[in-house]
């Protein structure tokens, strides 16, 4: 088996008296896999994927990329070990075209920094083929503004892929999407993973992340408290299982409440 | 590259996705605000046309109009950068003053107009540059820093020149004044300096880095950030170009007119009806967006107007009348080229 591409050891991370993260331990394997990300609100879903991509320093724990340690860990650091966020709607440029969008600041450009516009699209066209973007309305000259919520991820995706992410982080990507949208983006993520791609990405929806995901991690009160494969357990049982967590913390809370 | 190039001729296309337009459809549709600008152009001139044909056939007006237009020409087209990055600057007629300030102080001092003509296009850009400091560095708005720099520089120039006209008429027929205002023919020079200014702002800002760059500034200027753009250095970089722009605009200024006067107050109605050209020619003040050619029919439009009204037979008083009526449908008609 490879080296993991990136492991957290023991990372803790607090927000003045609240534990958002306790001593969670998480890995993304060498090879592409897709990993989501469970759990109820405030369970520390955000704050982990916001300490993979730099953005938060944990409290302590160590960061590992392929088996080396990383000190002082960074935005830059994890851009340029090959960590992209995609954020939904932020990181795209509306009114220029598909093509302009995913070359935003490495534009492919010959003499005196005068762009490729012909490669630049032709390359644009065979992406958004590669990852599955079918659209007869739309080619890589059209402008953002005009796609639908989907598309426009999988743009922003399109654009992390093409720049050899090895892992791309996608926050609650499927939220105020319709199904067929929400599924388009699956298709992209998938399409990406054979590609080379890692994914790891958050969602409220257990029957999303159990389409997708080679593997589910659910997270509770900053801890991790399951991971389950979904060829082993069934979405049913692990909502079952979730709640049974969600009681005993229902439990408890009382429990604290009355003591 | 060569392995972008591969991949390219391995095209999987069982994917449906439909292809860029290419060509004539292509090129309306992206250029559709300038175009409607230049149609409404073309209907003006018909209009001028049939109610005075004696004038609007002969070439003696078109001479005219090119002496003065390519002036404004020269001051608009950078502004369409400035004004796609999401800011604005009201401080380039000052600057342009100035600029036309150091040239004829330097050029009555017996140097070589050459020399004069670099000495106030490096003043333009040094003013340029440092309205670009005060907005990306200072954080200040540039519409409020480029008011401050324009008074600063009305006032510089007036108290330096003591409000006393230079004449450049010494100029005249040098090989200098040749190059940049003579004439072929009967057609102005100047003019072809401005279709030269025009090619040059059309490469920049549709084939080069530096446009797709500022136009993603002016869209999204957190994610240009995020994607790696440096967002201060592009920002600057469009100030100055104003600035060497106005640098030139007030060496052909200065030659056009051939003296050198700073009436103070004057300048307004110039900035005015440049940034006018700017906008009806399609460029919105909400980033992102903008069209060169636009901004170059837009100030043809405005200066036949200006020509054109009186020349019909109206009273020159309702010049402005039409050019604000004409501003307004402009405007109005980009509305609805927002979206396709």
């Amino acid at each position: 088996m490879k080296t993991k591409f990136l492991e957290l050891k023991n990372v803790s991370k607090s927000f003045g008296k609240v534990n958002a993260l306790e001593r969670v331990n998480f890995y993304i394997k060498g090879e592409p896999e897709i990993v989501g990300l469970i759990g109820d609100n405030g369970a520390g879903k955000s704050t982990l994927i916001k300490i993979i991509a730099g953005i938060h320093t944990p409290d302590c724990g160590e960061i590992y990329i392929n088996g080396k340690r990383m000190e002082n860990w960074s935005v830059v650091k994890s851009r340029v070990s090959g960590v992209e966020t995609v954020y939904q709607d932020r990181a795209l440029a509306m009114q220029q075209t598909i093509a302009r969008n995913i070359f935003m600041g490495r534009e492919l450009t010959g003499i005196f920094g005068f762009v490729k516009s012909k490669l630049q699209f032709a390359e644009a066209d065979r992406l958004m083929r590669t990852i599955g973007f079918t659209s007869k309305v739309f080619a890589s000259d059209s402008a953002v503004v005009n796609l639908s919520g989907g598309e426009r991820q999988g743009v922003a995706i399109a654009r992390a892929f093409y720049f050899k992410a090895n892992l791309m982080i996608l926050d609650e990507p499927t939220t105020a999407l319709s199904l067929t949208e929400a599924q388009k983006i699956f298709d992209f993520i998938r399409q990406a993973k054979k590609g080379g791609s890692s994914c790891i990405f958050i969602t409220h929806n257990i029957y999303h992340a159990y389409d997708v995901s080679d593997r589910c991690v659910v997270l509770d009160r900053g801890k991790i408290v399951m991971e389950t494969n979904p060829e082993h357990t069934t979405a049913e049982q692990l909502v079952k299982d979730m709640q049974k967590i969600a009681h005993g913390k229902v439990r408890e809370g009382i429990n604290n409440g009355r003591s | 590259m060569a392995d972008l190039e591969k991949k390219q001729n391995n095209l999987d296309c069982n994917q449906e996705f439909r292809r860029s337009r290419r060509g004539i459809i292509n090129f309306l549709v992206n250029n559709r605000r300038a175009l409607s600008v230049f149609i409404v152009f073309i209907i003006l001139m018909l209009l001028f046309i049939i109610k005075n044909p004696k004038i609007f056939l002969h070439r003696e007006i078109y001479e005219a109009i090119f002496r003065s237009l390519p002036i404004r020409i020269v001051l608009a087209l950078p502004l369409v950068f400035v004004i796609v990055s999401k800011e604005i600057d009201l401080s380039f007629v000052s600057n342009m003053t100035f600029s036309l300030w150091i040239f004829a102080a330097t050029a009555k001092a017996g140097w070589n107009p050459f020399l004069c003509m670099l000495l106030a296009i490096l003043a333009g850009a040094l003013v340029g540059l440092i309205n670009g400091m005060l907005v990306v560095r200072i954080g200040l708005q540039s519409m409020m820093a480029t008011i401050g720099m324009k008074f600063l520089l009305l006032g510089l120039v007036a108290g330096g020149s003591n409000i006393i006209p230079i004449p450049l008429t010494f100029l005249v027929n040098t090989p200098f004044y040749n190059t940049f205002v003579g004439k072929i023919g009967n057609f102005p020079v100047q003019m072809i300096w401005a279709v030269m200014a025009l090619v040059i702002a059309m490469l920049l800002f549709n084939y080069h880095k530096f446009g797709s760059q500022i136009s993603c500034v002016g869209d999204n200027l957190e994610s240009s950030r995020e994607m790696g753009i440096n967002v201060a250095t592009i920002k600057i970089l469009a100030f100055v170009y104003v600035g060497i722009a106005c640098g030139f605009a007030g060496v052909l200024s200065g030659l056009t007119y051939l003296s050198f006067y700073p009436k103070p107050g004057s300048p307004d109605e110039l900035m005015l009806a440049v940034l006018a050209s700017v906008f009806i020619g399609g460029t919105p003040t909400t980033g992102g967006v903008g069209t060169i050619f636009g901004a170059f029919i837009g100030a043809c439009t405005i200066r036949f107007i200006e020509t054109g009204i009186i020349e019909a037979g109206l009273s020159g008083f309702f010049t402005q009348f039409f050019m604000g009526l004409i501003i307004l449908l402009a405007l109005t008609s980009h509305k609805f080229h927002k979206s396709h």
